[in-house]
Parts: C-alpha cells; structure tokens; sequence
C-alpha cells in the first residue's frame, strides 16, 4: 500500500504533531515565531505557531497554550513524548520573529518579533532540546513547511525566496 | 473579551456607521485625487477568528502592499491601507505618474509616494471619525510593507491576542469602475477603544 502524503496546516496562536510521510506547515509568519521538533528516530514532528512571548500577559478567560512561547514548547514536547519520542533525540529549529515594520509605534509590541525568539529559546533550554538551526528577524515574513522524511524545514519568504534549514 | 462578544447587533451598527463616516470621507479624498468616481462598498464589522482576517485579502500569503498607520489619542488601534500589488502600481502611475511594469518590486520612490498617499487617505479617514467621535485620533507616520497578508496583519492583531483570538475588524473596499478592488482599508481598535467609542456616541455601556 502506498502511503498518501499529506500536508498537516498550524493555523496562528495554534500547534500540531505528525509523522512519516506527513509535513507539516505554517503561512505567513510574522513576528510570530513557528517553532518545530523533531525526532529523527521516529521521523515524528511538532510545530507551534507562537504569537506572544509570554503568557503571564494573557487576559483572556480560557487560555490558549498555543499562543503563548512558554506554555506552547511544553505543551508541544508533551504531546511529542506521548507519541513515543524520546527527549535525548529531540531537536528544534524555528523561524520568524521578525519586525514588520521599521518604526511602528511605540516600545514593546515593536519588538515582539525579537521577544518571542528569545522565549523560545529560554524554553528550549528549560526544555533541554537542542536548537540546531534558525532562521529569524528581519523585517519580511515567512512560511515554514517541515518534512517529516528528511527533518529539512523549507523556509519561503516573498523578499529572500527559499531557504533550506 | 465576553462583552466583545456579546456585542449587540446596535452596537454593531454604530461601528458600521463610524467605519462608514471614516471611509466616506477617504473615498472621497481617492476620487479628489484620482479626479474620478470611487465607489466605496458598505463597511463590514465583523467579530473574525485570526485564521480568517488575511482571507478578507486573498489569504495568508496572498502578496499585498500595506501601509500600516498606529493609530494614536484617546481611541487608540490599528489601520491598515491594503492594495494588491497591480493596484497600487495602477494608483501610482495614474496618481503620481510613475510608471512600472514590475509588480513584485517598488522601488524607494514607489514606496514613499504610495506611504503619502496612504497618509492622505488615513488622515482623512481618521479625522472624520475623530469629529464625529469627539474622540482625538491621530495616524502615526506610516509604514509600507510588500509581503504577505497573514505576516502584515497579525501585527494588528497583538494586542487582541492577549485577550482571545478573534478582533473586532472594520472593513471597507473601494471600487473604481468595474468591480475591481482598488484597495481595503482595517480599522482594529484595541480592545480598550470600544468603550471609549460608544460612551462618546451615547451608546449606554453594561460596565457604567
């Protein structure tokens, strides 16, 4: 039996799991940041599409994990060791976070881009999962697809074209 | 977030009408500079999950030039001018006669005059609902991006991300002619605005 390949969508504020012969994929990132693991043993793969750094901010009445770096990466490495991976196997690329617009107002929503790298990163380590390769920053935005074959995350991008990480 | 929500559909209307003011008067602006008609559609408020806003511009990665104003003063929020690259090309050699047949590229004279007219537009939009509001309102200086729609908008969409995930969006396209949209103005005030805006327009408020 040949197995259909297909395209698993992380919507924004969102994240999601899959495997062998899937990919899974992320439009138009911002100074969001779409965060991935993977286990290259299993040829399992995560990725969260985070839109804030921190959810000690969050005022709404059900939070959303997804949305937030330091209560998606958990959240997301949970999810990876219910499906069998293994921590000691488990790496992170990410891309994103960039800052759209050159001036854009005042102080700290200017540099979220840059805020939610530098959480994701804290989690990592909290985390323990190596990052072992990003693309970030900037000023233009980005759509990341990984294949859950080779762990190569695809990085398009209208300015810059494509990227291979 | 709940009481957004909840927003009765009266509520929804003045919304509707203060998005109508605020693009009646920047059509008109377009149509004085352009020196012909422009039709403007009836602005659409709408309650929109994030996922859905950039489709209201052909999608997530659809390639749209933005220009991006913060909106300052007493109702603070986002606006955006959103053109599809053949537009604003079109908007340019009819408004400032420059001429080009590259759609994916605007070189830096491309990029400030489309930022001025964006700010005339913007200017007009915003003191419109400013005296109708009685509320101070006041674009910053504007910033232009060519990149896709989902990257552009979810910036307007931050401060609405603390609190869920949907914004509260005013919509509203001009047509010139045959049904082509010429280009999209978003108003995304912040969540704290709404109020500000109905107490101003007499609109009775559950938290009084």
């Amino acid at each position: 039996m040949i197995e259909e390949k297909s395209i698993i969508k992380v919507g924004m504020a969102d994240l999601n799991v899959t495997s062998n012969p899937n990919s899974i994929r992320t439009t138009g990132l911002g100074s969001c940041v779409g965060l991935t693991l993977y286990d290259p043993h299993l040829k399992l793969a995560g990725m969260a599409h985070v839109m804030l750094p921190s959810s000690d901010i969050a005022r709404e009445g059900q939070l959303n994990i997804a949305k937030y770096a330091d209560t998606a990466l958990p959240e997301l490495f949970e999810r990876m060791l219910k499906l069998g991976a293994e921590r000691r196997r488990l790496i992170a690329k990410m891309a994103g976070g960039a800052q759209m617009f050159a001036f854009a107002g005042s102080g700290d929503t200017m540099r979220i881009g840059p805020r939610n790298v530098e959480s994701c990163k804290e989690m990592l380590v909290d985390l323990g999962i190596p990052l072992i390769a990003e693309d970030t920053g900037g000023n233009y935005g980005r759509t990341i697809e990984l294949d859950c074959e080779t762990g190569v995350l695809n990085i398009r991008s209208v300015q810059k074209g494509v990227k291979e990480l | 977030m709940e009481n957004l929500r909840n927003l009765e559909d009266f509520k929804l209307d003045v919304l509707k009408e203060v998005g109508n003011i605020g693009s009646g008067n920047a059509a008109t602006a377009l149509s004085r500079l352009l020196n012909k008609p422009i039709d403007m559609g009836v602005p659409k408020v709408q309650m929109l999950p994030f996922e859905e806003i950039a489709d209201k511009v052909g999608g997530d990665e659809q390639l749209v030039v933005a220009v991006f104003f913060r909106v300052e003063g007493e109702a603070p929020g986002n606006l955006f001018f959103i053109l599809q690259p053949q537009a604003a090309k079109s908007l340019l050699s009819r408004l400032a006669n420059i001429p080009s047949d590259d759609e994916d590229s605007f070189n830096e004279m491309e990029h400030s005059a489309l930022s001025e007219i964006g700010n005339i537009l913007a200017g007009s939009y915003l003191s419109s609902l400013a005296d109708f509001t009685r509320l101070s309102m006041y674009p910053t200086v504007p910033a232009l991006a060519l990149d896709m729609a989902g990257a552009i908008l979810s910036y307007g969409l931050l401060q609405f991300g603390q609190m869920g995930d949907a914004a509260l969006l005013i919509d509203t396209s001009f047509l010139e002619g045959q049904n082509q949209i010429e280009g999209q103005f978003f108003l995304i005030p912040d969540p704290e605005s709404f109020g500000k805006i109905f107490r101003s327009l007499g609109v009775p408020m559950n938290d009084d």
